[in-house]
């Protein structure tokens, strides 16, 4: 099982330590983990924010980049989203604009390989206790991209439970956006502001110690929005509890 | 807050000051949760609703493609059953000649049931400037029209109202367009709902000319449809002598069997009824029985603009249930003006650019007034993936490209003002496609980490006005790759989370988590 690991952007530059905690999960499930530095950003903010043209190199590195592996793990849930749902789109609309099949079959080779973290473990590694220990008071926000376009379910919450020592408090509005949306934050700061501070009340409604997600640039929001009201509960990547061994008696 | 649509302010400022008052998040956050949370059940109730969304698309879908097709059979099947139609293309050509077919009847006053199409093309306000008086008889609409404001929702115009607040308008209002408002009205639901029902009654019974729309046309009968819940509409399609329907052509579908699978779809969709409860189908004319005259009003208004672009069209498949409105944090938060049109939500988000064409600074906001978290799309009754077509028109902002105007094939030019953010989005896209430029930025960034502000001037500043900045790492994933494994070496490191208060400093100096 040749693997590999897409940290994408954001955890590359603002979360390294998320990335680390995947290749160490990874690797005490013993799986070995490449991680090709030739990757580099998925191309999700400037699709989404209308400049489709300028993903496609994006699209072609991340072809290059993961040609030689049979799976790519990644723990964004939005970035596989963007591989898995809109690929495809890009590609079929070059094609129709004339411009080749290269990114149709760019699209066709990376969205089998593409998986989201959580899914990983359960799905391909049929894992749901991955031996970890986090004795916290967690609650778990399901983002958008990783409810309603990967489709992950309960994945996260499975793996959660079986957490050594972690309690999981159930958080109000669960499935309501946090209100951060890429450039959405930047461009209609009102509403994101709000969304964000409603998802915040939620979360401290909770009274857990840590708020997870299977994606950081919605904890960057939160947290940021968490940080800014002096709030003390802690924005943790859920990769990080999984592969936590804090406190672990087994 | 009155007057038309346009001359709106870009959504992002509207937005600004509808998330600033209390009492309308207040009563948008009260009515939106409670019909999202009935629909949720009353759609859960059916074991094939995804079977029935499928089929909801499908028809539409089928009929968009030969759209001209069913049209011509409605046309002949109207006409066959006593009926005129007539063909409009733009707001105006279907105001002129609502106005007319008004005229020639001799009469000043009409009787409308709720329609969305009349709302799209300010009907009213058409009819007032030639001296006609149109009595809006749904008790939503009538709050809105009485209260000289704008409908907020599809389904719930004056949603945005509380009932102290239409206790307050009916009061105020209801004497200069008829029965004034019963003495010590209270805010009960049921005083409330009596004296509409009073002021209303006499318009029924008096008016010679009904105006509606209708929520489906079948080709093969030439029949009409309006579902709606209060039993007023059935009092405008019946009690006139005379009846005009403007209605948009997208609403035709092939045959009556077809309204099986969408009356099934909107009650449980928009009201979370399990059914309808006043569906009323007319025919042409009878003799003798309902309004003696009939016209049909074929309105395109962009429709055929929207229709050319194949990402675009779905937008026409809407049947106006408004459940992507309910369940929009967005719409939420912002309320239904600030979208400037009769189609707010997510819905009016991907409609209104189309119809209109991009054509000024809100029309170019709207493709932007979303989070693109999909629930919109989640709950769509025929299955519009609205997400889609925000970043497909978001594209046409910032980049052009190719679009029906008017009819005619044309290439939009990139909107203008997106100057900076094209120039960044290629810095980064260059950035991102040379990983040693990028690595060099970050690095950068790394060493320089102290003199980072929490608050950012400049563009920067709609970040950090609520948000702190997050803190950048001393060294890059990259780089601690690299240097823990280098090309092929051994296991890395890697700490707990929450033994540092710095994440990402080296994490050597911790010690292995394992």
């Amino acid at each position: 099982m040749r693997v590999a690991l897409f940290v994408t952007c954001i955890n590359d530059m603002l979360h390294p330590r998320t990335g680390q905690a995947v290749v160490a999960l990874l690797e005490r499930l013993g799986v070995e983990v490449g991680f090709p530095t030739e990757q580099s950003c998925c191309g999700q903010p400037q699709f989404n924010t209308g400049y489709r043209h300028a993903a496609e190199p994006l699209m072609r590195r991340f072809d290059r980049a993961f040609q030689d592996y049979e799976y790519v793990v990644t723990p964004s849930a939005s970035c596989a989203a963007m591989v898995r749902d809109n690929y495809p789109r890009i590609g079929a609309k070059a094609a129709a604009e004339r411009r080749g099949r290269g990114l149709v079959d760019a699209a066709a080779v990376a969205v089998p390989k593409m998986y989201e973290l959580t899914e990983f473990l359960v799905d391909v590694l049929k894992v749901e206790d991955v031996g970890a220990s986090f004795p916290h008071t967690v609650t778990y926000h399901p983002t958008c991209h990783g409810l309603r376009v990967l489709g992950l379910g309960d994945r996260p919450r499975r793996l959660l439970e079986h957490v050594e020592g972690l309690e999981l408090r159930e958080l109000p509005g669960a499935e309501e956006c946090c209100g951060f949306g890429g450039t959405f934050a930047v461009k209609n700061p009102a509403v994101s502001a709000a969304m964000g501070a409603d998802k915040v009340r939620h979360i401290l409604s909770t009274g857990a110690e840590v708020v997870c997600a299977v994606d950081n640039s919605c904890l960057l929001h939160i947290g940021g929005t968490l940080s800014r009201r002096g709030a003390p509960v802690r924005p943790v990547h859920i990769a990080e509890i999984l592969a936590s061994t804090e406190g672990s008696v087994r | 807050m009155s007057g038309t649509y346009l001359g709106m302010p870009a959504f992002p400022r509207a937005a600004a000051t509808a998330t600033r008052d209390t009492r309308l998040r207040a009563n948008l956050t009260h009515a939106t949760r409670t019909i999202r949370d009935k629909r949720a059940k009353a759609v859960a109730e059916l074991d094939d609703w995804a079977e029935l969304r499928a089929a909801g698309a499908a028809v539409k879908d089928r009929t968009l493609r030969h759209l001209d097709h069913y049209l011509e059979q409605l046309e002949a099947a109207v006409t066959a059953a006593g009926g005129q139609v007539h063909w409009a293309l733009d707001a105006d050509e279907a105001n002129r000649i609502v106005t007319r077919l008004v005229r020639e009847t001799g009469e000043t006053e009409v009787v409308k049931v709720k329609s969305m199409a009349t709302q799209e093309i300010g009907l009213n306000e058409a009819l007032a400037r030639a001296g006609i008086r149109a009595y809006e008889t749904d008790l939503a609409e009538l709050i809105v029209q009485l209260g000289h404001d704008r409908p907020s929702h599809i389904l719930v115009p004056a949603i945005h109202r509380n009932r102290a607040e239409i206790r307050d308008i009916f009061r105020r209002e209801m004497a200069s367009w008829g029965r004034p408002a019963p003495e010590g009205l209270t805010d009960s639901p049921a005083e409330l709902a009596e004296a509409a029902r009073l002021h209303l009654r006499e318009k029924f019974l008096s008016a010679k000319v009904g105006i509606s729309g209708a929520n489906f046309m079948v080709a093969e009968t030439g029949t009409l449809v309006v579902v709606e819940s209060e039993g007023n509409g059935r009092m405008c399609l019946t009690l006139p002598e005379t009846l005009i329907s403007v209605v948009g052509i997208e609403k035709v579908v092939p045959e009556w069997q077809d309204l099986e699978i969408f009356l099934q779809l909107l009650p449980r969709s928009s009201t979370a009824e399990r059914m309808n409860p006043y569906t009323s189908t007319w025919t042409g004319t009878t003799d003798g029985d309902g309004p003696q005259t009939f016209h049909l009003v074929l309105l395109d208004n962009g429709r055929t603009d929207t229709l050319a672009d194949t990402v675009g069209r779905q937008a026409l498949r809407c049947i106006r249930c408004s459940a992507c409105l309910n369940v929009c944090p967005v719409y939420e938060r912002a309320g239904g003006h600030a979208y400037g049109s009769p189609y707010p939500g997510p819905i009016g988000a991907i409609l209104t650019p189309q119809l209109r064409g991009l054509a000024g600074p809100l029309e170019e906001s709207l493709p932007y007034a979303s989070s693109l978290c999909g629930a919109c799309y989640e709950v769509c009754p025929v299955a519009i993936d609205i997400p889609e077509v925000l970043v497909h028109l978001r594209e046409r902002v910032v980049q052009g490209g190719p679009v029906t105007l008017g009819g005619t094939r044309t290439v939009l030019q990139p909107a203008k003002g997106h100057a900076a953010e094209r120039a960044a989005m290629r810095a980064a896209g260059w950035a991102f496609d040379h990983p040693g430029a990028l690595r060099t930025g970050m690095r950068l960034a790394a060493r320089t980490r102290r003199l980072h502000p929490r608050r950012l001037p400049g563009p920067g500043r709609v970040w950090s006005r609520t948000r702190d900045l997050p803190e950048v790492p001393a060294e890059s994933f990259r780089d601690w790759w690299q240097r823990t494994r280098g090309t092929s070496s051994g296991r890395g490191t890697w700490a707990e989370p929450g033994t540092s208060s710095e994440p990402g400093t080296s994490s050597e100096q911790r010690g292995d988590a394992k």
